[in-house]
């Protein structure tokens, strides 16, 4: 059974590192504000997801599960909220005056 | 393995980040580096098991004096500064080596160190259950070195004192900070209603835990004045103008409150400092609670920058 949990794990821990991996060279890559934060704020919900996920076995317990749950939450609201606030600050820096 | 190899990794970013910090040309580069360094050192502060420190690192290190360095960079970009003239290359030979004079002496000193190092951690836990306390940081902060922390928590009203010195011709006694519309949609009023409420509950969680596990006043200060921030961002929350009485009590009851105390073990214990037997939890508590109001608001008024000229009233 914990040789399962560990496999989880594994599995969910290096695909939420691909998902970092994806968006830190869309973040490299992409050419305008938007898409940046396009990928910047997919890759920080999906690949902190995935790695919660994968660390949610081996949190020892309902309550550090928890608090990774909610860190996981905040880090959510975080993206949504900062994201189209960049992009609002980005798009009145470009439109003409 | 798999541990030394993060550490090296840790290490390189956060001398990499220090180097593009120093070779940035603009100041909001160069900030943007440094909040970065900031959360990486406070990675590494935890990779050396020290908790307590990486919190305060992220909280006031990275967070605070990086929206604090942004104000001003945001200043500096609006209203520029006649630089003096740049220094020649004799002065800039000199400069460098002094800096590297000086790293070289710091990396000597640790290197020198006896083995095994001199450590009083032996004592602190001995001594430990003296305090009541279970953190062993909250113990040396607050009883071991509580003159330190007394200091330290003046030094912030200090801090305070000294920004609203700035205060233009015209402002003093006013609103401290420039004026924000209130935000009625959009993601900022969203974040202003939904965060401030979580974010106090875990200010106060971090606070209570930190007299038996890493925690304490100045990471949760630090949380509840960004709290306050963000809805003075929103312009869901006026603050008091600086001539309030009550906001200047709220700035300097903590470090009073410690100051008392200490006066108080002076004239009962025959120490400055020194708790009666069997109060040190209840004092160490009324004094972490107090300080931790004092220095969020603080902290906030430090962000919020002194009132501007006109008066808005």
């Amino acid at each position: 059974m914990s040789l399962l949990l560990d496999g989880f794990t594994l599995v969910a821990v290096f695909a939420g590192i691909l998902f970092f991996v994806a968006g830190t060279a869309g973040l490299l890559r992409f050419p305008d504000t938007s898409s940046r934060l396009h990928a910047l704020t997919k890759a920080d919900h999906l690949g902190l997801g995935l790695i919660v996920l994968g660390l949610l076995p081996q949190a020892g317990g309902v309550l550090p599960a928890l608090k990774l749950l909610v860190i996981w939450a905040l880090a959510l609201l975080a993206g949504a909220t900062v994201g189209p606030l960049i992009a609002r600050l980005a798009r009145e820096e470009d439109a003409p005056p | 393995m798999t541990g030394l190899l993060a550490d090296l990794a840790i290490g390189a970013a956060i001398l990499a980040l220090a180097a593009g910090m120093v070779a940035a040309r603009s100041a909001f580069t160069a900030t943007a580096f440094f909040i970065a360094y900031g959360l990486l050192l406070g990675l590494a502060w935890v990779r050396l098991g020290a908790v307590d420190i990486a919190l305060t690192e992220a909280a006031i290190g990275a967070g605070l004096s990086g929206v604090l360095l942004l104000t001003a960079a945001a200043r500096l970009a609006a209203r520029p500064v006649a630089t003096e003239r740049a220094p020649g290359p004799l002065l800039t030979a000199l400069i460098a080596l002094c800096c590297a004079a000086v790293a070289v002496a710091i990396g000597a000193a640790i290197l020198s160190l006896p083995e095994p190092t001199p450590s009083l951690a032996a004592e602190v836990a001995a001594n430990l259950p003296a305090t009541a306390l279970g953190n062993p940081v909250a113990g040396v902060l607050m009883s071991y070195r509580a003159l330190d922390t007394l200091l330290e928590s003046a030094v912030v009203v200090l801090a305070v004192v000294g920004v609203w010195s700035l205060t233009p011709p015209g402002g003093w006694g006013g609103f401290p900070g420039p004026f924000h519309l209130r935000v009625e949609s959009g993601p900022l009023a969203l974040l202003a209603r939904l965060l401030p409420p979580i974010g106090i509950v875990i200010a106060l969680h971090i606070l209570w835990v930190g007299k038996d596990a890493p925690g304490g006043k100045f990471q949760a200060a630090a949380i509840l004045a960004a709290m306050w921030l963000l809805a003075w961002m929103a312009g869901l929350a006026t603050p008091p103008r600086i001539a309030s009485r009550r906001l200047r009590f709220a700035v300097s009851a903590g470090a009073g409150l410690f100051l008392a105390i200490g006066v108080a073990g002076a004239l009962a214990e025959g120490a400055f400092l020194a708790y009666p037997a069997g109060w040190t939890k209840a004092l160490v508590l009324a004094v972490e609670f107090a300080l931790t109001a004092s220095i969020a608001v603080a902290l906030a008024l430090l962000v919020m920058g002194p009132p501007e000229e006109e008066d808005r009233a």
